[in-house]
């Protein structure tokens, strides 16, 4: 089975977000970079497949030149080799599947399983995965928190409220997974070891004309007071039970 | 005119769908058409008339028992051709951001997902979220019918004040066996168990700070109290301390309740993205200093395996 799973470099933002001059970017001169959680499970459950079927598992990105870290990371869990498709500008949705969809045809591997993120982390348009499967012709399972392949068939299921619902479809497919589909592992001391040595192929892809164009960007504004401090220790409950009495919430 | 897709379970109107018209009837005096799918969603009809539907429109088709997200945009797609809308719309939900990317797939346009605000024109102007709703993209929408969904929570479903008509339409769309592929074949697990964290009124919510699965315990007698039930932060998961179904933030459920209470979570930007539209949030930490402090209406500073419970003695007295 070969399977390609596609990922995004994204700045881990910790509290608070701060732009760039321009307010066209997040100023991530101090930040570290990472995946989304959805991202990190999608890598896994392809390195899994592959544990259990044989074959071959490929990681791809859209991303700068600075995108092989994270692909390098991945590759330390079990990926065999990774595909770079380069760009130093932000792509709109259309624009980004666009971009992967060229480069999984310029690869030429006919992939039984294309596992992305439901949702990037940063941008967060929920169809990258849904525009590569109708481009490619392969049917596409969103949202997925359980995977089985069995018999050339991908059982899917996805959380509604308290229920799962379970869907089934034939390979070739494309999926798109959610953070507790499992739990990744961490990289070994072997495992990133090799991966400075597993191929990193490099990509340029056709630039789209944006239409979804981002202009600018703004921060929310946070609550400006602050949080009223009630009072320190359980010594301040009768404070909260008193407001939560006066609000209704409670009688 | 504007065209919302309006996602039901057995003819139950999606609360989130609600939401969508609310913000459908905020931007003008527009017509307001919903498609339902499914022979089940002409029972939306009277809440829809409610809340200002004047059309509605039923999808019907033998082969749509369950739902279909290739099936649904198809029946949305032949909306569109017939009805020519400035503006489809749906809820930024994982059915509504599913369906309306189909549509948006098959019909190569753009999709502008999770929108706060939305300004019909030529082109049309968006502000969406990204990073859960931490961050604001302004964005512009090239195409000549607008696809787009609402953020979870941007408003709060009402009914309007002058009802919609409420007219109801059948139709049946054309369906190739490739649009039947993906759906819905059975469900397992336990419905009804309780209130899930995405209906509750009340959460109590606990993060790296409770420190085991056990410790959960006073979270829970602190929820029943209350009426609530109990959520918690991605660490939590990740620790295996609570089931996925539990995690606020955003990879997980975005909640709205009256209120939140953050026992011992910093308030990181994933987990803010899931409950800062909480009507009230209550922070109990030791660390005065937490990122949390500032998304908090109030705190109490402290260690919550103590201060729990004396909430809960505080409540019963």
């Amino acid at each position: 089975m070969d399977v390609l799973v596609c990922i995004k470099r994204v700045p881990l933002v910790g509290g608070e977000i701060l732009l760039t001059d321009d307010k066209m970017e997040i100023d991530s001169r101090r930040l570290g970079f990472g995946l989304s959680p959805h991202e990190e499970c999608a890598v896994e459950a392809g390195v899994r497949l592959i544990e259990e079927f044989g074959g071959t598992v490929t990681v791809m990105t859209l991303g700068s030149a600075e995108a092989e870290e994270q692909l390098r990371e991945q590759l330390a869990i079990g990926p065999d080799r990774a595909i770079l498709v380069e760009t130093n500008v932000e792509f709109d949705p259309q624009g980004t599947a666009g971009a992967l969809v060229e480069a999984i045809k310029a690869d030429g591997t006919e992939f039984d399983l294309i596992i992305l993120g439901s949702e990037s982390a940063d941008t967060a348009g929920y169809q990258t995965g849904i525009r590569i499967a109708h481009a490619l012709g392969r049917p596409v399972v969103t949202n997925v928190k359980g995977l089985k392949v069995e018999n050339g068939i991908a059982r899917c299921e996805r959380s509604v409220g308290s229920l799962r619902e379970v869907y089934e479809v034939p390979l070739p497919a494309v999926i798109t997974v959610k953070d507790g589909v499992n739990i990744p592992r961490y990289p070994s001391v072997p495992g990133r070891i090799k991966a400075r040595k597993k191929p990193v192929d490099k990509f340029t892809p056709t630039v789209p004309i944006a239409k979804l164009e981002k202009t600018g960007l703004t921060v929310p504004p946070t609550k400006s007071t602050g949080a009223k401090v009630l009072g320190h220790g359980p010594d301040a409950a009768a404070a909260l039970v008193a407001l939560f009495r006066e609000s209704g919430v409670a009688k | 005119m504007i065209l919302v897709y309006v996602d039901h379970e057995n003819g139950n109107v999606d609360p989130l769908s609600l939401q969508a018209i609310t913000f459908a009837r905020s931007l003008g005096d527009a017509q307001i058409q919903a498609i339902v799918v499914g022979a089940p969603g002409r029972e939306c009809a009277a809440t829809l008339a409610e809340h200002g539907v004047d059309q509605i429109l039923v999808a019907e088709h033998d082969a749509l028992t369950d739902y279909a997200p290739v099936a649904a945009a198809r029946a949305v797609i032949q909306t569109i051709e017939s009805g020519q809308p400035s503006l489809v719309l749906a809820a930024g939900s994982a059915r509504g951001n599913e369906v309306m990317a189909h549509v948006a797939a098959i019909t190569e346009q753009p999709l502008a997902t999770d929108c706060f605000t939305i300004k019909i024109g030529a082109p049309t102007e968006v502000t969406r979220a990204r990073w859960g709703g931490n961050l604001i993209e302004h964005a512009k929408v090239h195409s000549e019918i607008a696809l787009a969904t609402t953020m979870q929570h941007v408003v709060q479903a009402e009914p309007a004040a002058t009802p919609g008509a409420g007219t109801v339409t059948t139709f049946t769309p054309v369906l190739a066996d490739a649009d039947l592929l993906v759906r819905v074949l059975e469900r397992i697990g336990q419905g009804g168990g309780g209130t899930s964290i995405a209906e509750a009124k009340v959460i109590v919510s606990g993060g790296r700070g409770v420190g085991s699965a056990e410790a959960f315990g006073s979270l829970e007698e602190l929820a029943k109290e209350l009426g609530g039930v109990v959520g918690c932060s991605r660490v939590v998961t990740s620790e295996g301390w609570r089931p996925h179904s539990d995690q606020v933030g955003q990879t997980g459920t975005k909640v709205a309740p009256d209120l939140y209470i953050a026992c011992g979570i910093s308030g990181a930007t994933q987990h803010i993205a899931g409950c800062k539209n909480s009507k009230m949030i209550v922070a109990i930490n030791t660390d005065p200093e937490a990122p949390i402090m500032s998304h908090a209406d109030y705190a109490i500073i402290g260690d919550l395996h103590q201060v729990i419970p004396a909430i809960t003695a505080a409540l019963r007295s």
